[in-house]
Formats: structure tokens, C-alpha cells, sequence
């Protein structure tokens, strides 16, 4: 199987590619790629695309965490808890660590789109104010931090709670200890929240 | 890319690695040891193994029990566990299971051919034979009278059938042939194994290929010992050592030098790893060198639980197992011969 991790394909390709794309771009005035009209574009996309992509991807990055973690906790927790049933009520906890990162995640798409506004562009001569173009960017940011965050976090929680439930078939004093490491891994997810509400905590679609 | 696979290890194999932990709780402790060793009869350490693991299989067991009683019943534990995590393994989980019983498969092929070439029963031999290498057609290798039969009858049908080289001899199978045949197909099962757990990669490629080049460079070892003295020449017992290991390719250079065990000694001790070995042997002794080569391998099988999200878990359970089984009839030998200072000996303690 070919090897992903070689220079070639993260050094020299993505090196090469770029050179082109510059020699494209300074090259003749026929240009191959229009880089002006191309921006144009970019620029004139809808504030509300942006706004709901990022509540669509801070809910469905949040529940994708989320339900990575669960399942590999759940499982290590289902063998171990076979020749040990001790273990299933405490490492249940695991689980709702887990869940809890969707729920950041469900919390910060709510508060995002109720800060959309509908704002008419008509007005202001076909384009939108620049108020509502910032409010979009600041939407679709927010909701791609919260929903990073609460992915990585999702998946840290899972692999230590995979840990905790084999330690703790082994030897039951490891419980408290390895739900420490959970509890710092849990709250990185918090961190992307708290970002999260902050940036969209200024948010006006008109001046 | 090493460390990613913690992500999707536990899809398909996180509920059989949690089972495998679980029966590596229920090995055999020091203490247990002790309680065994306490034992003045057969039927002690049956009543001592009924509070462990191994209850269930003991506790049906006529009186007089035998040794022979309690290994068939500890491997049968280990056979029963092995199936039950088989039947439930998905791909490659189940490819790599598979080629963990392909050294035992060997051992019996080997058993029932020189069986019979003793003209011994059939039937006999193959109760001997170890359950986990058992394949359906085992019993026509009592047909075969050489090697390119052997293959052509039987062996093409099994796993082992790529492990048959060109060089099949039409010669009939005698003491020294089968020796080297059993050889030759550990060697080639052995470079399959170690490419197979390359391709895995990750944690797997790296603990499994520590401990397959252990039990390769053990094998070698074994080997030159054995044919010290005999008419098997340099270039052949070249040919039987494996194409990986640490030994490999200078030691085994030396190796094939070596008429005897210091000059052995000399070759192996170039090797640091093994260097700390031979270092606990004195001058001249070989007695001892089975019992530390076991003491490395449980080491090493210990230390690969330190890791999780890998499959050598699942060959060290195996390796451990058949450990315990092996301390567990030692015990039960010096017992029922009543020369319980021997125990120690004898004994490879787990942890």
C-alpha cells in the first residue's frame, strides 16, 4: 500500500501545485485562471450560506465526536464488562462525558441561529452591508470552532475511556485516577464553546 | 500512519480485545504458584485450580486424575477461549488469528508423520496432536511415504501449502528429512507471518516484529544446537534460518560457523539483546538456556499489554497460556514423583 506519509505527497506535491497556480497567475494576460473574477465571486456569496454552514457544521462536527468516542468506549467497555460487571456503572460515566460534547455542540447551534438576522440588501444597492458580511463570516467561524473542538474532544474522551474501562477490569483503584485525564480531555471541548459564544456574541446585521 | 489507528481500531476489534485482557487477568500469579506448590497430591492442586480459571474444566474430573488428565483440560480451556474469540473475529483480525495456529499445525503434521513412520496408530496420534493446529484432512498424512505425496495428497489443501517450496525431494521421509522439513516450513512461515504483521502496520507491525524475530533467532539457536555434531552441513542449516531477526543476515553468517556451544555463545553474545542472556549463563552451561529463552519470550508477551489498540495481544494470550500449561504440568509432575524441591525450577513465573 502506498505510504501517505511520505515528503512527496505532503511536501513536494502541494509545493509544486502552488508554483503552477503562480506561474498561472503572473503569467499572460489571457490568463488561464481568472483570479479577479474568481474573487468577485467569493465576495458576493451570501452571508446566509456562510451563517448556516456554520451551524450545520458546529452540530454535525459536535455529534461526530461525540459519537466516535462513544463507540469506542462502549466497545472495550462491553468485552471487559463481561468477565468484570463491576465495571459498567462507573465507566458509564465515560459515555456521558462523551455525550456531553454534543450537547455543547446542539447548544452553540442554537445560539448561533438566533443571531440571524434577514436583512435586505435592496437597500444598500444589491449588495449586503458590510455589517451582515461580517455577521456571516462571524457565524460560520464560530460554528467551525465549536465544532473542531468538541470533534477532537470527542474522540480524546473515547480513547481514555477505553483505557479507563480495560484499567479498571484489571484493578478497580485506577477508576479515579485515569478520570482525571477525562475530565482535562473534556474540557477542551468547553474551550471551543466558550469561543464559540464569544465571537458571536457582537454580532449586528445592520448598523 | 502509527497512532492513528486508536481511532478505528475499537469498529471492529475493541470488543475482542477486551475479552483477550480479561483472560490475561486470569493467569496464574505468584501466589497461586506458591498455593500449588503447597500441594502434596494430584488432588490438591486440582481442589487449588478449582479457585481459578480453570474451575470449570477441573471440577468434573474423575478421581484418579493424572497429569496428563489436567494438561488436556487446561489446553482445552485455552482451545475453547481461542474459538470463541475466532468465531467472533472479523478481517484481519481472524487472517491474523489464523496465523498464530499455523506453528501448531505444523507440529502436528510433523507428529503424525513420524508417528507413523514408528508405526504407531493413527488414531492414537492424533490425540496427541494439538487441538488448535487440527485441520480436516489430518488424517490421511498417514498415507503420504514422501514428501512431494505428502504435498500433493494432503498439504495443498491446507494453509500450509505455500509454505512448500520447488525443492521438493522424492525422498522417502526418514528421521533427519523430516527434522529439516519441519524446519523449512517454520522458516517460511515465519517470513510470512513477519510480512503479514509488516502490512498490518502500526503497533502491530512493531510488537509483533519484535517478538517474531525473538522466536526466529530462538529457533535458530535451537537449530544449530541440535545439529552440532550431525551430517547436516553449513549451507543447509543456512537455509533453515529465517530471512528477518536480529541475527539476520551477519549472525546467521556465524552461526553456521559454529561447531560448538562457545563459539554459539560467541555469535549470539554479538547481539546485545541476547548478549544479557548468555551473560546469566556460566561458562560451559547449557542446561539452563531453555528456561531463560522462556523467561524472554513471557517478558516480552507481558510487556506487549502495556500497549493497547494492537492484535499481538492476542498472540501473547496464546504464548502465556501455553506457558502456564507447561508450569502447570511441571508442578504436577514433581508432585506426583514426590521431588517438590524441584518445583522451582522448573517454573517460568508469568508475573
Amino acid at each position: 500500500m502506498a505510504d501517505l506519509t511520505h515528503p512527496v505527497v505532503w511536501f513536494y506535491i502541494p509545493c509544486t501545485l502552488a508554483w503552477i497556480c503562480f506561474l498561472i497567475s503572473v503569467g499572460s494576460p489571457d490568463r488561464f485562471i481568472d483570479y479577479d473574477w474568481l474573487w468577485f465571486l467569493f465576495r458576493h456569496i451570501s452571508p446566509y450560506f456562510w451563517a448556516a454552514l456554520g451551524v450545520a457544521l458546529c452540530v454535525g462536527m459536535s455529534i461526530l465526536g461525540a459519537a466516535w468516542g462513544i463507540f469506542i468506549t462502549g466497545a472495550s467497555l462491553v468485552g471487559a464488562a463481561i468477565r468484570v460487571p463491576r465495571i459498567t456503572s462507573k465507566n458509564l460515566i465515560s459515555v456521558i462525558f462523551c455525550e456531553a460534547v454534543a450537547i455543547y455542540g446542539v447548544i452553540v447551534a442554537i445560539i448561533l441561529q438566533t443571531k440571524i438576522e434577514y436583512v435586505d440588501p435592496q437597500s444598500t444597492g444589491g449588495v449586503y452591508d458590510k455589517y451582515a458580511v461580517a455577521a456571516g463570516y462571524s457565524i460560520f467561524g464560530s460554528g467551525i470552532t465549536t465544532g473542531f473542538a468538541n470533534l477532537v474532544c470527542g474522540m480524546c474522551v473515547g480513547i481514555v475511556g477505553s483505557s479507563c474501562a480495560l484499567s479498571d477490569a484489571q484493578n478497580s483503584t485506577l477508576f479515579v485516577k485515569i478520570l482525571v485525564v477525562e475530565i482535562f480531555g473534556s474540557a477542551l471541548g468547553l474551550f471551543g464553546v466558550i469561543i464559540g459564544i464569544i465571537m458571536s456574541g457582537g454580532i449586528k446585521w445592520a448598523a | 500512519m502509527y497512532g492513528l489507528e486508536m481511532l478505528s481500531f475499537n469498529i471492529k476489534d475493541g470488543f475482542l480485545e477486551a475479552i483477550v485482557r480479561g483472560h490475561r487477568s486470569g493467569l496464574l500469579t505468584v501466589a497461586d504458584y506458591n498455593n500449588l506448590a503447597q500441594c502434596e497430591t494430584l488432588e490438591d492442586i486440582k481442589l487449588n485450580l478449582g479457585s481459578t480459571d480453570y474451575g470449570a474444566y477441573l471440577a468434573n474430573e474423575a478421581s484418579p486424575i493424572y497429569t496428563a488428565n489436567i494438561v488436556e483440560k487446561c489446553t482445552q480451556k485455552l482451545v475453547n477461549d481461542w474459538n470463541y474469540m475466532r468465531s467472533q473475529a472479523d478481517e484481519t483480525l481472524a487472517t491474523f488469528m489464523d496465523y498464530c495456529t499455523y506453528g501448531h499445525m505444523i507440529d502436528n503434521v510433523v507428529l503424525i508423520v513420524t508417528g507413523t513412520l514408528h508405526e504407531r496408530d493413527v488414531q492414537e496420534l492424533l490425540d496427541k496432536c494439538h487441538p488448535l493446529g487440527m485441520f480436516d484432512s489430518i488424517a490421511t498424512l498417514a498415507v503420504a511415504q514422501n514428501m512431494r505425496e505428502l504435498y500433493r495428497l494432503v498439504l495443498v489443501d491446507t494453509p500450509l501449502a505455500p509454505y512448500f517450496s520447488e525443492n521438493l525431494t522424492h525422498e522417502d521421509l526418514d528421521e533427519m528429512n523430516i527434522e529439516i522439513m519441519r524446519n523449512t516450513l517454520y522458516k517460511a512461515y515465519l517470513d510470512d507471518f513477519a510480512a503479514f504483521c509488516q502490512k498490518l502496520g502500526g503497533a502491530t507491525a512493531e510488537i509483533m516484529g519484535d517478538m517474531l524475530a525473538f522466536e526466529t533467532d530462538r529457533r535458530a539457536l535451537n537449530i544449530t544446537l541440535n545439529s552440532i555434531g550431525t551430517e547436516l552441513t553449513r549451507e543447509d542449516r543456512k537455509k533453515l534460518y529465517s530471512n528477518f531477526g536480529l541475527l539476520y543476515p551477519h549472525g546467521h553468517n556465524e552461526l553456521a560457523m559454529a561447531e560448538d556451544f562457545d563459539q554459539i555463545r560467541s555469535a549470539m553474545e554479538k547481539v546485545p539483546a541476547y548478549a544479557s542472556i548468555f551473560s546469566k549463563l556460566g561458562y560451559g552451561e547449557s542446561q539452563m538456556l531453555d528456561k531463560l529463552l522462556y523467561e524472554e519470550e513471557v517478558k516480552k508477551c507481558v510487556d506487549c499489554y502495556e500497549q493497547q489498540f494492537h492484535y499481538a495481544v492476542f498472540y501473547a494470550y496464546m504464548k502465556l497460556r501455553e506457558q502456564e500449561i507447561r508450569n502447570i504440568m511441571w508442578v504436577s509432575e514433581c508432585v506426583a514423583q514426590d521431588q517438590k524441591g524441584r518445583i522451582s525450577d522448573g517454573i517460568v513465573y508469568l508475573f
